[in-house]
């Protein structure tokens, strides 16, 4: 589904990512660890098309296309979603309009009618529910003075609705209490399917005990330095990264 | 921020460009032109008298320059006065009309019928919208409400006329004031009996036909105890228009225990992308609220090339109370100074003031208020919020809170915030889809919430159209 080759990307002409290599099947579940500033949020923003990344190198095919010619909406468009490790606030642009436009332009892109308002009022109803969100929510400006780990509830709320193909979540469980991680974890688990992906960047194992990864990939410096299944989590857990960097350092 | 350069790069698709054959008086102005005015319009004697001193008055004044915009000051004696729309050329259908403005049309939501009317075809169900007006005029009529052309009122209504006009704008207030005296050419006129709550909307729109909108416009609005008015100036259409310069008046009357909803959506031709033409719109706004009554003032301004208009309330009787509701667009070279002035003079008053700037291109937006508390006002209060938003690194937005308190029980709030509008907001939407013009949109919506849920519901929906056209071109 998801295959990237050799990617090479920089920002400001500082290198980033330095040759990236990652493939991602249908019904597959990644993790990504790494140290602060390793690339992993570079890594999914380039996925999703952010612009001030300029990518130098490599490639990355969705679906079969060719996913670095098309633009950050089309990219949604063609399912690919990602949660925020920071998402931006909106003022005066209610959580339930912002829906409603996300929804219907990403209707629109593939030739169908806007969601009757009555359908997807029931949709956002019982996603609120799979999350435990109130739906007071709703009519507030979209992330404004919401709490870090409402924040990120809000990303899979909005994940839940959209039913990406390949969701990346980056962080999505860092800010979340004992229960909200739970929570979250289940709403992720709920939308797994053979069809649906994800990749799942997080500095925690606790989080892979709730979704239990396929594969366990470590970010170092802008590469793939190790890759694994979940026991690979559970080493970087107690031993750190320095091992990791240690071995790298005697090839 | 090269996306956001390419979307505010917006053309102007112009409103109509029929030819009119027009009386016309020759340029320039004197005694003898206002004789000229006032005698093809049949006025009475006092009306060319009051016009006549008018003239006198603005010899005597000089060009205001403390406003924070330059421009080449225009030349008054190579403007034409008068021009009676003789006869206009009318398009039998919509088909002839410039394709790029029905677009425009379309992406407003204006209806068919009056995209007609607005573009200037016949509209064939003539004696449907005939009726419809007469019916809408019989009720009013039934409820005593007086709403005519100024023309129309010096006639008919000639007491009312000369006990309000130049009352609350007198004059001798300012610059254009005093020029638009002198030489106004028609307007709106309006009375609402006691205690009478007018049952619609009263809006230009009606009457636009009869008269044509004037370069020199004057709109007197008076309502009388505990009567009630929503008041819709303008629309949503691009305007173009042949004159550079616009001065009008407009003078509101709330009395004991009356409100006035004042809402205006003005689009004139704001120049093109590289700052040539444009119109400039000097206007002077101001009601006075007796005690307990209440004037409010909705501005959505997007066009013109200069703007300079301060809506204004004199709060003279206890416990009144003025609120101004504005959202100013500015882009490629256009520069606005807006804002509004409260005047707290009787005890208990209390005002309001949100004002939303945006600015894109090279353009320059002000904001202008002034807040003054006289020794009487106790407990007055006032809050301002003004805010801007700034699209791009070329144009500059600025706030001049003027306050002025003579009496110690006065509360006085003043909350300022700029923002840009963030690639981080942008890429948000992006990512979920939403493409950047219609992200624009929703975010530039959304910090003009506050000010667009004042229109009355049809105008604000089809305002927030509005507003994303003058800042996406990609009109056509
Ligand atoms: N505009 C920029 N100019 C220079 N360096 C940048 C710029 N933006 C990001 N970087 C650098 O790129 C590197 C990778 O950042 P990134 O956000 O991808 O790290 P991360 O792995 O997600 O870290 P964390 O675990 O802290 O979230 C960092 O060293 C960061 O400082
Ligand atoms: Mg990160």
């Amino acid at each position: 589904m998801l295959h990237i080759k050799n990617l090479h990307a920089s920002i400001e002409d500082n290198k980033i990512l330095k040759g990236i290599n990652l493939e991602v099947r249908p019904g597959e579940v990644h993790a990504i660890m790494g140290p602060n500033g390793s690339g992993k949020s570079t890594l999914s923003s380039v996925i999703a098309g952010r612009e001030e990344y300029e990518v130098t190198e490599g490639s990355i095919e969705f679906l079969n296309e060719d996913l670095l010619s098309l633009s950050p909406e089309e990219r949604a468009h063609a399912g690919i979603f990602l949660s925020f490790q920071y998402p931006v606030e909106i003022p005066g642009v209610s959580l339930t309009n912002f829906i409603k436009t996300s929804m219907n332009e990403t209707r629109k892109a593939k030739g169908l009618e806007p969601y009757p308002a009555k359908d997807l009022l029931k949709k956002m109803r019982d996603c609120l529910e799979l999350l435990e969100m109130d739906k007071g929510f709703l009519s507030r400006s979209l992330n404004e003075g919401f709490s870090g780990g409402e924040k990120k509830r809000n990303e899979i709320f909005q994940m839940a609705l959209l039913e990406p193909k390949l969701a990346i979540l980056d962080e999505t469980d860092s800010g979340l209490d004992i229960d909200a991680l739970r929570i979250v974890a289940s709403g992720v688990n709920k939308l797994r399917s053979p069809k649906k992906s994800f990749v799942l960047i997080t500095h925690y194992q606790r989080l892979l005990n709730y979704i239990e990864p396929d594969y366990v990939h470590v970010l170092f410096n802008g590469k793939i330095v190790r890759s694994g299944g979940k026991e690979l989590a559970h080493e970087l857990e107690s031993k750190g990264y320095d091992w990791i960097k240690q071995e790298l350092a005697e090839v | 921020m090269e996306i956001l350069d390419k979307i505010t790069k917006s053309d102007y698709k112009y409103g109509f460009t029929t030819d009119i054959e027009s009386d016309k008086a020759p340029n320039g102005i004197n005694e003898d032109i206002i004789r000229l005015i006032s005698s093809k319009k049949n006025e009475p004697e006092w009306m060319l008298q009051w016009r006549l001193e008018a003239f006198a008055i603005w010899q005597e004044m000089k060009e205001p320059e403390w406003a924070n915009v330059t421009y080449k000051k225009p030349d008054f004696n190579a403007i034409s006065y008068y021009s009676a729309p003789k006869s206009k050329k009318v398009l039998d259908s919509l088909d002839e009309v410039d394709p790029e403005l029905l677009k425009t049309f379309a992406k407003l939501g204006i209806s068919l019928d009056e995209q007609k009317r607005l573009s200037g075809v016949a509209i064939d169900i003539v004696v449907d919208s005939v009726s419809v007006k007469t019916t809408f005029k019989a009720k009013l009529a039934e409820l005593g409400i007086i709403f005519c052309s100024m023309t129309e009122a010096i006639h008919e209504h000639p007491e009312l006329v000369q006990k309000y006009l130049g009352r609350v704008v007198p004059r001798t207030d300012n610059f254009y004031a005093a020029l638009n005296s002198a030489v106004f050419t028609d307007g709106s006129f309006c009375f609402i009996p006691k205690g009478v709550r007018c049952p619609m909307e009263l809006s230009t729109y009606f009457r636009i036909n009869e008269s044509g909108t004037g370069q020199f416009e004057r709109t007197l609005v008076i309502a009388d105890e505990d009567s009630y008015v929503s008041y819709l100036e303008g629309c949503t259409a691009p305007m173009r228009d042949e004159n550079q310069l616009h001065a009008a008046v407009v003078e509101l009357f709330a009395m004991d225990g009356a409100e006035i909803k004042y809402s205006t959506v003005q689009n004139w031709y704001p120049g093109d992308v590289n700052g040539l033409g444009g119109v400039f719109n000097f206007v002077t706004k101001r009601g006075i609220c007796e005690r307990n009554a209440k004037i409010s003032w909705t501005q959505v301004e997007t066009g013109s090339a200069v703007t300079w208009k301060y809506p204004s309330c004199i709060l003279k009787g206890e416990n009144s109370v003025g609120e101004f509701y504005s959202v100013a667009v500015t882009n490629n070279y256009q520069q606005a100074d807006t804002g509004t002035k409260m005047i707290h003079l009787g005890k208990n008053t209390k005002s309001t003031i949100i004002s939303k700037g945006i600015c894109a291109g090279k353009s320059n937006g002000s904001y202008r208020g002034l807040v003054k508390i006289g020794p009487r006002a106790d407990n007055a209060r006032n809050f301002s919020q003004c805010d801007s938003l700034l699209m791009g690194d070329g144009c500059g937005s600025h706030t001049f809170p003027y306050i002025e308190i003579a009496n110690k029980s006065a509360q006085v709030e003043h909350e300022a915030a700029t923002s840009k509008i963030g690639e981080d907001q942008l890429f948000y939407c992006n990512q979920r889809g939403i493409p950047t013009e219609e992200a624009i949109a929703l975010i530039v919506n959304g910090y003009c919430k506050d000010v667009l849920s004042q229109l009355p519901m049809e105008f604000a929906v089809e305002a927030q159209k509005l507003l994303a056209v003058s800042l996406e071109g990609s009109v056509g």
